[in-house]
């Protein structure tokens, strides 16, 4: 199973068993998503439970908000990352709001999908990694599966969380990657990190795509007699920090890895979190490596951007011999 | 009513003139004596209570409001016609119907004193908080309609913008959804003739707000928002044709905002006092009062003794809300998630702690 598989197969498996969840988008019903996300979906629960919209970003969160505050559980796609800039009134007026400012009367039990992240040669908008400004926001969960495995189980949990949640596609990986998944419904908890590889020199806090590329910079550290413990966030808001603390305060050197813009990230986080939990067992500077500050170029000049395996090396190398 | 009323020919949809006359007794909704006087009441106590509340914020007990004043006929009119199960998805001038649906004089208090507690709104069934970034809530509307027809409820949301709502993309997308879905919905766009200073004629060249409708595949209809009657009537009409066609309808309904856009803003320095003026013979109060003098049912001596009534009350049930409010600070994390992360709660623990250091400290 792939990332997609196993989100379609999340979907399915609430879908039958909970008749209150609804799922839509663009392009989300009769062709499945423009990356068939969605496929066969619509033909096995009919056109009211997984459909068509009109092409109205906050159009389709808006309504998501209405049906989730009157019993329902949509789950909707917004089809690339850059398009959800017309959703953000929506996301931070009432979708974030709804509960605390009713009192807890109403809740927005919804999930947004989002395909994000660059490295596929796409046209402009449709690149971007803009998780910081979501986890920026009080009153959304925010979540990244590195795995088709956690992309199950977690799509699960999000679904099931009585809190809106904002589900992140790492669009690079979504075939890249397959595992065995088990067909039974499982779930993995929001707001829980997972150590990947166990190791004593250097701690790697990275999600989503980024994972794939630290454990290719792993291989090269391992040649070079470094051993690294990495560790998969899986969920951004609420931050894991009593794992990536305990990590760091054992290995006593950090660096983070996640291919948004460096300034005010998920990543400044980490170095906050180093700071406040683990201060006095780092042996090296906090190391963030990051995109640039820049908008992501078009796909002739993005090799410059994302982050490689040779650079997340470089930087491990230099934090352990540092 | 709507091809009698078509929005294409800007015809406005009328029952009473403005001296109280029944022009159109076809469209007359039958009421008896007693339900005549209570619709009065009814608009007489959001009208008094709307008063006082703007009195309190100018003495300093509570903060910025925006007040009712001369648009009460169509919040209560929809108070009066939405059945217990349909939904207010109100915008922020629709005292009538907040009424109507069971908020409290105590949360509506709250909600202008600066406390959430305000819009738990525990009382009522069905009704949303009001919602301040312009036309947002629309698409609220939109959703609940979805799931009240996939969930095959008869619920009818009613949702509430005011004119320089319409300009926003909401509006028209929450319309547009509605159309494609074909589900039951009112939207009434209060067209009060300004969005704070702006007049309406800056916001659209469309001949009317209701003909908006005709873009969405939807019904509209263009009504006398200071005519209580022809409210009730376009409602009942709105609400059944909703029901029973499973579409949505654009209710524009035409009336002025008398008071400020709220208690922070000053409309002498936008609009004339003989424009007032005119507006004043279309007052919805004025107009069903001298209704129900020619039918005897109605008194100044009357009117007189119940506002004084009603202020009694509502000013009893203010100094009551104001002497036992409390905000303590466990609220201020409490109900930002429905399970709360670790995290925020280590917030709150670490600034007790500070909070018990500053109080040693005394």
């Amino acid at each position: 199973m792939n990332i997609v598989n196993a989100i379609n197969d999340a979907l399915d498996l609430k879908l039958s068993e909970d008749k209150n969840v609804v799922v839509y988008g663009e392009d989300v019903g009769f062709e499945g998503g423009v990356f068939r996300v969605t496929e066969g979906l619509q033909k096995k629960y009919g056109v009211e439970r997984v459909f068509d919209s009109p092409l109205a970003e906050s159009g389709i969160v808006g309504t998501a908000v209405g049906m989730a505050v009157a019993g329902l559980r949509p789950v909707v796609e917004m089809q690339f990352c850059g398009f959800i800039y017309p959703a953000f009134n929506q996301i931070i007026s009432h979708v974030s709001r709804m509960h605390n400012r009713s009192r807890g009367r109403h809740k927005v039990p919804m999930v947004i999908r989002l395909p994000y992240g660059g490295g596929i040669n796409a046209l402009e908008h449709h690149s971007e990694s803009m998780e910081s400004m979501f986890a920026h926001i009080p009153g959304l969960k925010v979540v990244v599966p590195s795995t088709p495995h956690d992309a199950k189980g977690l799509l699960i949990s999000a679904i099931e969380s009585d809190d809106p949640v904002l589900f992140l596609e790492p669009k690079r990986i979504y075939r890249a990657i397959k595992q065995e998944v088990s067909e039974e419904k499982f779930s993995v908890p929001i707001g829980k990190a997972k150590i990947l590889a166990q190791g004593t020199d250097v701690t790697v806090v990275a999600y989503g795509a980024m994972i794939r590329e630290v454990q290719k910079a792993m291989m090269m550290a391992k040649e070079a007699g470094i051993s690294v413990e990495l560790i998969d966030l899986r969920t951004i808001y609420p931050l894991d920090k009593e794992t990536v603390a305990a990590s760091i305060k054992k290995t006593g050197r950090i660096i983070f890895v996640g291919e948004e813009p460096r300034s005010f990230g998920v990543g400044s986080e980490i170095m906050a979190l180093a700071n406040d939990e683990a201060f006095l067992h780092l042996e090296a500077p906090p190391k963030r490596v990051a995109a640039f500050d820049v908008i992501v170029p078009y796909p002739r000049g993005e090799h410059h951007y994302m982050i490689s395996p040779e650079k997340i090396f470089y930087e491990i190398e230099r934090t352990v011999k540092f | 009513m709507f091809d009698q009323f078509d929005p294409a020919d800007n015809k406005m949809f009328q029952v009473i003139d403005n001296n109280g006359k029944v022009i159109s007794k076809e469209w007359m909704p039958q009421l008896t004596d007693e339900e005549l006087v209570k619709l009065y009441k009814d608009m007489l106590f959001v009208r008094t209570l709307d008063y006082m509340i703007v009195s309190y914020q100018r003495q300093g007990r509570l903060y910025t409001y925006p007040p009712n004043y001369g648009q009460e006929a169509i919040s209560v009119a929809a108070g009066a016609v939405m059945r217990h199960d349909d939904w207010l998805v109100p915008a922020f001038r629709e005292l009538g119907a907040y009424l109507a649906k069971g908020m409290s004089l105590r949360e509506i208090f709250m909600f202008n004193m600066g406390f959430e507690e305000g819009l738990r709104l525990k009382d009522t069934n069905h009704m949303l908080p009001m919602s301040v970034p312009i036309a947002s809530q629309l698409l609220h509307a939109a959703g609940i309609a979805y799931a009240a027809k996939y969930l095959k409820k008869d619920e009818v949301p009613f949702a509430f913008v005011g004119d320089g709502g319409t300009s926003e993309g909401d509006f028209h997308e929450a319309l547009n959804f509605a159309g494609v879905w074909k589900v039951p919905i009112i939207f009434v766009v209060q067209n009060n003739q300004y969005a704070i200073s702006v007049p309406v004629k800056m916001q659209t060249a469309s001949l009317n707000m209701a003909i908006k409708s005709k873009a969405y595949g939807i019904k509209g209809l263009k009504v006398d928002g200071n005519d209580i009657f022809a409210m009730l009537a376009a409602f009942r009409f709105a609400l059944e044709y909703a029901r029973k066609e499973s579409q949505a309808v654009l209710i524009e309904a035409v009336t002025y905002r008398k008071g400020a856009h709220t208690t922070s803003d000053d409309p002498t320095k936008y609009r004339t006092t003989e424009e007032e003026k005119k507006w004043d013979l279309k007052d919805p109060l004025r107009r069903m009062k001298l209704f129900l003098e020619k039918k005897k049912l109605w008194s100044d001596a009357e009117e007189e003794r119940i506002t004084e009534e009603y202020k009694k009350e509502i000013d009893r049930q203010f100094v009551e809300t104001e002497a036992t409010v409390q905000y303590p600070l466990e609220d201020v994390f409490k109900y930002m998630y429905a399970e709360m992360p670790q995290d925020l709660r280590d917030q709150q623990i670490e600034h007790e702690k500070f909070l018990q250091w500053k109080n040693a400290r005394k």
